[in-house]
């Protein structure tokens, strides 16, 4: 599925968090991401300067998607853990949102920073329900796993008819966010303000996923995708690292879930339907499963192709009943289309076609070929 | 070539992905008779069956049965031009009864009431499979799988009977009776029999012929019985 | 104990549905080690076609058998189609394949019948016959207990006394050895593929005429309910899947007659885990998995 094999895992807990014996010159990893991350947080403030209300608030959803398919990355790409369960746990994310920013209303307590607590609550929300299906999770294999995650995706938005008091059932719960700050102007757009607060969120959680990735725990997340005896034979506790990539992977579908009911200012089930976990697992496949940047391709996508279609259908003259048919579904056929495509004719995704492009490029270039 | 010869096989190379095992395999085995392919292990023995029987396409080379060429022929239409093959391990199917995996060997056969009469034909010549009907092929012991194996083939009444090394794990008394038994269904039927051993003194024993491989290739064929008694054959190839 | 013996009957009339479907799955887990995900979907999607034809012909049972066919047309055209050309290394990719295939299925009946819940018939009355005082069961429950033995019934004949069926289960368990032996394997896959489809069809035509009707999601909720019997039978036992399709009929049944609808699709969850968890293999592996 990924190109690159893990090499085998170190036995003891080597300290490497610093830049290893190996890597002499090289810039620390922490740093080299907190950089990377500086500078597309400056594009990023730039570009939101550009564009007009409508893709800036397109770009926060991208952001928002984000981090639920690097999430999901770091599970199925990177550890080998399928779950068509990641709507559910945004779910999880969002209604906590909804419940902490009205709490905090109701409590009279206004501010920026209270938006912030209320995210931090639904990452812990949702990693504390990840921890649960992950010990469930780090059990099962394969179409087991595939099977419990999917009841999941199904079972859980209809607890919240179920539990009609707490989550208003079908109706949902309204997630009430503040202006912008005073300090910006009297005319600063708000869409301009969300796709700051879900970008600062989400470029935070990147860097924090990239570093994992790269860490000893990438590493035997990765050893145990490859091969489970050989990794347990390393001495790696299997059961427990499938547990962390689950935890770390609920966190990032929790942060995704409450940024997009911050965007939406409301959370309802059918926002957080199976389709939404298919449409996640498609975006992972199809950016490329194993890679962060296969997840930011994923999360293009899934707010792009819409779009699309969308444009695509106004070509054509309709009328608005079969329009409006066109609109919803036509996005999901070729999501599905493209699914089934990628993984028979591309299982690398679009980062793998790019990144053998990249070889296939490197190799033409004679003076730049690495020795 | 002479137009007795059932199987004629030239120039064949396959393997496994790019590089090949089989270097370019000539063998011709005439009708009625049995050939053994001896070798040591690794020679690629159990590779040429499976190049032979379409299990492996072969990279370069002809494959002719009774004159016909083999190319492009799929792996599930062979049984129908005449040609059995039990392969290494013998392929029981385990979640099979006795009596299913005798009847698998004949199904493909138009002839129905023929395809009944092989059947207690095989019955009758492997006495305790007839008492093992209804077992499972993994209740069996080995020799009761090697018979089973045995038996399917031959409810298909092959013209060509393929066998991976039969005498493997088999205690010496049933490795006698097996051979005996393939000497005995040439005499009585005309079958042909390229046999593949490890066993090579009991290959040779009841084979006419005998084709010595190494390294992917034919280093030697020669009748049985002077393969036998060459010393330094035996010395160099057969380590005996 | 009216009550109770109501629940039992109309859980065990529910389950013989979710056997059917569980069935369907086993199928096709035991032909290709597959689970069909997308079971669901193709089973709504022959439910439609039913829809069309009854609607154009006014006949329910023209439908019925429209849906039948096109369950086994459309099984053999997903293993011809998509599932033939899957790389089945990794056990993570048919999954997702048959789940791009559920986006794409559904997404299709959205834009030719809508997002909407249409009617659908059900081709005897749906209201209980009483017995002695005591509400037992409708004539649609009879109908559905006697399609899906006569489902049953057929495929046990099918595999364990013809010659087809015969050939199947060898493919299934042992290709290569089959191939040798004049058995055109992926014709036999092929066949599972639409058996288990039109087991599914015929599922599907069953259960949708007693929820909220039809809808391109109708079966979510089965499909997780069926799979959950199908890993309480274990996947590789088709009789466990009969009674795992029974035993989760009977306990939704007592779930939502005792604790309220509502809680039906957490009592599936939470089965489902709790075997898992317990007995990985499910509940009838030792015995039953190799026989049949
Ligand atoms: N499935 C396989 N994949 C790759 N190489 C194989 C495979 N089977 C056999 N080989 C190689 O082919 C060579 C010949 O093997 P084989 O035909 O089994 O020998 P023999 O049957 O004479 O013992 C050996 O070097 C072996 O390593
Ligand atoms: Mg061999």
């Amino acid at each position: 599925m990924s190109a690159t094999r893990a090499a085998a895992p170190p036995r003891t807990p080597a300290p490497d968090a610093g830049p290893g014996p190996a890597g002499g010159r090289r810039v620390p990893t922490l740093l080299r991401h907190l950089a990377v991350a500086a500078v597309a947080a400056l594009l990023l403030t730039a570009v939101s300067y550009g564009l007009d209300p409508f893709r800036n608030f397109q770009l926060a959803t991208v952001a928002a998607y984000l981090c639920a398919t690097a999430g999901l990355t770091v599970l199925t790409g990177l550890n080998g853990q399928l779950s068509l369960g990641h709507g559910a746990l945004m779910a999880t994310g969002a209604y906590t949102v909804a419940f902490c920013q009205t709490a905090f209303l109701d409590a009279g307590l206004t501010g920026g920073w209270w938006l912030a607590l209320s995210l931090a609550a639904a990452v812990l929300a949702a990693l504390a329900v990840g921890a649960v299906v992950g010990v469930a999770a780090a059990r099962l294999r394969g179409p087991y796993l595939a099977g419990v995650t999917l009841a999941v995706a199904v079972v859980v938005p209809a607890l919240t008819v179920t539990f009609d008091g707490v989550f208003n059932g079908e109706q949902g719960l309204s997630v009430p966010v503040e202006p912008p700050p005073a300090g910006l102007g009297p005319y600063f757009p708000y869409e301009r303000w969300q796709l700051w607060v879900a970008a600062a969120a989400t470029l935070l959680a990147l860097v924090l996923l990239a570093n994992l990735v790269r860490s000893r725990y990438g590493r035997t997340f990765r050893a145990v995708r490859d091969d489970e005896v050989a990794a347990r034979l390393a001495g790696i506790h299997v059961a427990r690292t499938q547990v962390l990539a689950f935890v770390v992977s609920a966190a990032g579908a929790g942060l995704g879930g409450a940024l997009l009911a911050v965007l939406a200012q409301s959370v309802s089930p059918g926002a957080f339907s199976l389709t939404l976990s298919l449409f996640l697992l498609m975006a992972v496949v199809i950016g490329g499963l194993g890679s962060l940047a296969g997840a930011l391709w994923g999360a293009v996508l899934l707010v792009v192709l819409p779009d699309l279609t969308h444009t695509l259908t106004e070509q054509f003259t309709l009328s608005p009943a079969v329009a409006q048919r066109m609109e919803g579904n036509l996005p999901l056929a070729i999501f599905g289309v493209t699914l089934i495509v990628v993984m028979i004719a591309a299982p690398g995704g679009v980062q793998g076609l790019l990144a053998r492009l990249g070889r296939a490029l490197a190799a033409r270039l004679p003076g730049r070929r690495r020795s | 070539m002479s137009g007795d010869d059932l199987l004629v096989v030239r120039g064949l190379v396959a393997g496994y992905g790019a590089a090949p095992v089989l270097h370019g395999v000539d063998l011709t085995v005439p009708a009625g008779t049995i050939a053994a392919v001896v070798g040591a292990n690794g020679a690629g023995k159990t590779t040429l069956l499976r190049a032979l029987s379409g299990m492996l396409r072969p990279l370069a080379g002809r494959v002719a049965l009774a004159g016909d060429d083999l190319r492009g022929v799929p792996v599930e239409q062979l049984v129908r031009r005449g040609m059995a093959h039990v392969p290494e391990g013998r392929g029981v199917v385990g979640e099979l009864t006795v009596d299913e995996n005798l009847r698998l060997g004949g199904l493909w056969r138009r002839d129905r009431a023929d395809a009944t009469r092989a059947l207690d034909e095989v019955y009758q010549l492997f006495e305790p499979l007839a008492r093992r009907r209804r077992h499972l092929g993994h209740q069996l012991s080995g020799g009761e799988r090697q018979m089973l194996a045995l038996g399917r083939a031959l409810v298909g009444r092959p013209r060509l009977l393929l066998l991976d090394e039969p005498s493997l794990g088999l205690a010496p008394r049933v490795v006698a009776q097996t051979m005996a038994l393939l000497r005995q269904l040439r005499e009585a039927t005309g079958l042909t029999v390229l046999l593949v051993e490890q066993n090579v003194r009991s290959a040779l024993s009841v084979a006419d012929q005998g084709v010595v491989m190494a390294l992917g290739r034919v280093v030697s064929t020669a009748p049985a019985a002077r393969l036998r008694d060459d010393d330094d054959l035996r010395h160099a190839y057969l380590g005996f | 104990m009216d009550r109770f013996v109501f629940l039992t009957l109309d859980g065990l009339s529910r389950g013989a549905v979710y056997a059917a479907f569980a069935l369907a799955l086993v199928l096709i887990w035991r032909a290709a080690r597959i689970v069909n995900f997308a079971q669901g979907a193709m089973a709504v999607a022959t439910a439609y076609v039913a829809y069309s034809v009854s609607a154009a012909t006014g006949s329910y049972w023209l439908g019925f058998l429209a849906a039948l066919a096109a369950g086994l047309l459309l099984g053999a055209a997903v293993d011809l189609a998509v599932m033939r050309f899957v790389d089945h290394r990794s056990p993570l990719n048919p999954v997702i394949v048959a789940l791009g295939l559920v986006l794409l299925i559904q997404a299709v009946l959205g834009m030719v019948y809508g997002n909407e819940f249409l009617p659908a018939e059900a081709p005897f009355s749906r209201s209980a016959l009483t017995v002695a005082g005591v509400a037992v069961l409708s004539p649609y429950d009879l109908f559905a207990f006697a399609a899906v033995g006569v489902v049953v019934v057929g495929l046990a004949w099918i595999f364990t006394r013809t010659a087809v069926g015969l050939r199947m289960r060898a493919a299934a368990f042992a290709p290569e050895v089959s191939r040798l032996l004049g058995v055109n394997v992926g014709g036999m896959l092929t066949l599972g593929w639409a058996l288990a489809s039109g087991v599914g069809a015929l599922a599907g035509m069953l259960v949708i005429p007693t929820e909220l009707g039809l809808h391109p999601h109708a079966m979510d909720l089965v499909f997780v309910s069926a799979f959950t019997a199908a890993v309480v039978g274990g996947l590789d036992s088709p009789p466990g899947a009969v009674v795992g399709g029974l035993a989760v009929g009977l306990l939704l049944s007592y779930v939502s007659g005792y604790a309220g609808s509502d809680l039906t699709p957490l009592a599936v969850l939470v089965l489902l885990l709790a075997v898992l968890l317990v007995r990985p293999g499910g509940l009838f592996a030792p015995v039953a998995a190799r026989r049949v």
